[in-house]
């Protein structure tokens, strides 16, 4: 079948959606930094022993790796189709005065978020799989080891906090449009999705950024 | 009053265009916009120059031909209004004015501020309509439709076809224009038999004519002067989504 404007836009919601689930367990799981140090030590290598060793979260996490490929191909095509149609510049542009900001910079925001997951993912992704890394007490990877490592460098911190800002911008216009392209229409839903669509980015963002902080200023020490 | 112009002039569609800058003064408050351009091509006449052209026809913001951008926004400053409609009290004394036509790969300019809409009469043509003979017009009540329907495909029938949902979208998307024909016919009983064939060839067609993705900015709703909601594009995303299921 050919593909149309549409059906470009419902992958793009089809795999953003999946992302913003998967951002859920992901900041759940991370959480788990928070505990008391020691406690949070064990806990997470052993959370993590326990993902990397399941069949079923080894499946999901093909899916995931498709779906962050996929929104990032599709984006990519979607942009140049959109440069296209756009023709000749406006040599007055004042059109930004009726959209929001984050909902005109997908792209941006996207490539920011792209940029920080790959030194996310060889940072911690890579050296988990593929790296050397020491045991903990209970013979568990010590992944907990080389996160606590790295969010001592303040400069480390600036990336991610950046990173995460930008994620939430993203998650702002992306969770919406996403139940529009899927949609919904109805317009009491609409604004209640809209409204969900905040507490959900605002949730995600917070959470996200409060843990390279707490572990810096060794706050789960007290 | 006097103001500033500086108009988009382009001699055809493969001619390359430039703005050009008019002192116009004497402008009365109470004239509509195009009427200061009319001013301003009668002056023009006077000195044996090529008037400015740009689409009007109704001039009371109803029939969808007039529409350009004025300082960066389609129609204007004003919301909900089309050029026709917005009156130069919207503007100050001495103020400069920046005049340039609607802009989309789709919609070539084929002189100063007129621009080529047929893509839109394309999109039409591929499905905004039912199919039914011709002859008298049956009895009005012999197909009950609730007052809250009628209304609603109303409010998406509305759409005079204007052009500046395209023309301040950042893609160049002609959603809000496909969705409204779509929304306005799907809700009605007439219009739902075809609804599937519908959608799925009026949104091929949008797509032949270059149009690009809607990425829900939303901006074509606060420029659009029939206030035509975004939320029929959700209507027609929900119709095209079950035509790829459904369809046979």
């Amino acid at each position: 079948m050919k593909q149309t404007t549409l059906t470009y836009k419902l992958v793009m919601a089809a795999t953003g959606l999946f992302l913003c689930f998967f951002l859920v367990i992901h900041l759940l799981g991370n959480l788990q930094l928070l505990l008391p140090a020691s406690e949070a030590r064990e806990q997470f290598n052993w959370y993590s022993h326990l993902l990397s060793g399941n069949i079923l979260i080894n499946i999901i996490s093909y899916v995931l790796y498709l779906s962050l490929i996929g929104h990032a191909i599709y984006a990519l095509i979607i942009t140049n189709k959109n440069a296209a149609a756009s023709g000749q510049k406006y040599v007055y542009d004042k059109r930004s005065e009726v959209s929001s900001w984050n909902s005109r910079n997908m792209g941006i925001l996207g490539t920011i978020i792209l940029i920080f997951l790959v030194i996310h993912f060889k940072d911690y992704w890579y050296v988990y799989k593929f790296g050397y890394l020491p045991l903990d007490a209970k013979g568990n990877k010590d992944l907990y080891a080389i996160v606590n490592q790295s969010f001592q460098q303040g400069w480390y911190i600036i990336i991610y906090e950046l990173s995460f800002i930008a994620l939430g911008f993203h998650l702002l216009h992306g969770f919406f449009s996403a139940s529009r392209t899927l949609g919904l229409y109805h317009p009491k839903y609409s604004k209640w999705v809209r409204v969900f669509g905040w507490m959900y980015s605002l949730a995600i963002t917070l959470g996200f950024m409060l843990i390279p902080i707490y572990i810096y200023f060794n706050l789960n020490a007290l | 009053m006097k103001l500033y112009l500086k108009v988009w002039r382009q001699e055809d569609r493969e001619a390359k265009g430039d703005l050009v800058s008019y002192e116009v003064d004497g402008i009365s408050e109470h004239m509509s916009f195009l009427e200061m351009l009319d001013l301003l091509n009668e002056r023009l006449i006077g000195k044996g120059e090529r008037v400015i052209e740009f689409d009007h026809d109704c001039r009371e913001g109803i029939c969808g031909a007039c529409g350009m951008m004025i300082n960066g926004r389609a129609h204007g400053p004003l919301t909900g209004t089309t050029t026709c409609q917005l009156h130069m009290r919207s503007f100050k004394d001495g103020e400069t004015v920046y005049i340039e036509p609607f802009r989309a790969a789709a919609f070539p300019v084929l002189r100063d501020l007129k621009i080529d809409r047929s893509a839109f009469d394309h999109i039409i043509q591929s499905g905004g309509y039912i199919s039914a003979s011709t002859g008298q017009a049956p009895e009005s009540n012999s197909i009950p439709i609730a007052h809250e329907v009628t209304e609603a495909a109303f409010d998406a029938a509305a759409c005079i076809g204007c052009g500046a949902c395209v023309a301040t979208c950042k893609n160049s998307s002609a959603a809000l224009f496909t969705s409204a024909k779509i929304s306005h016919l799907v809700l009605l009983p007439q219009g739902k038999l075809e609804s599937a064939d519908r959608v799925i060839n009026m949104v091929a067609q949008m797509d032949a004519e270059g149009f690009g993705h809607c990425s829900n900015t939303e901006a074509c709703e606060v420029e659009c002067p029939q206030q035509i909601s975004v939320l029929h594009i959700g209507r027609m995303n929900y119709e095209y989504s079950k035509a790829l299921v459904f369809r046979k």
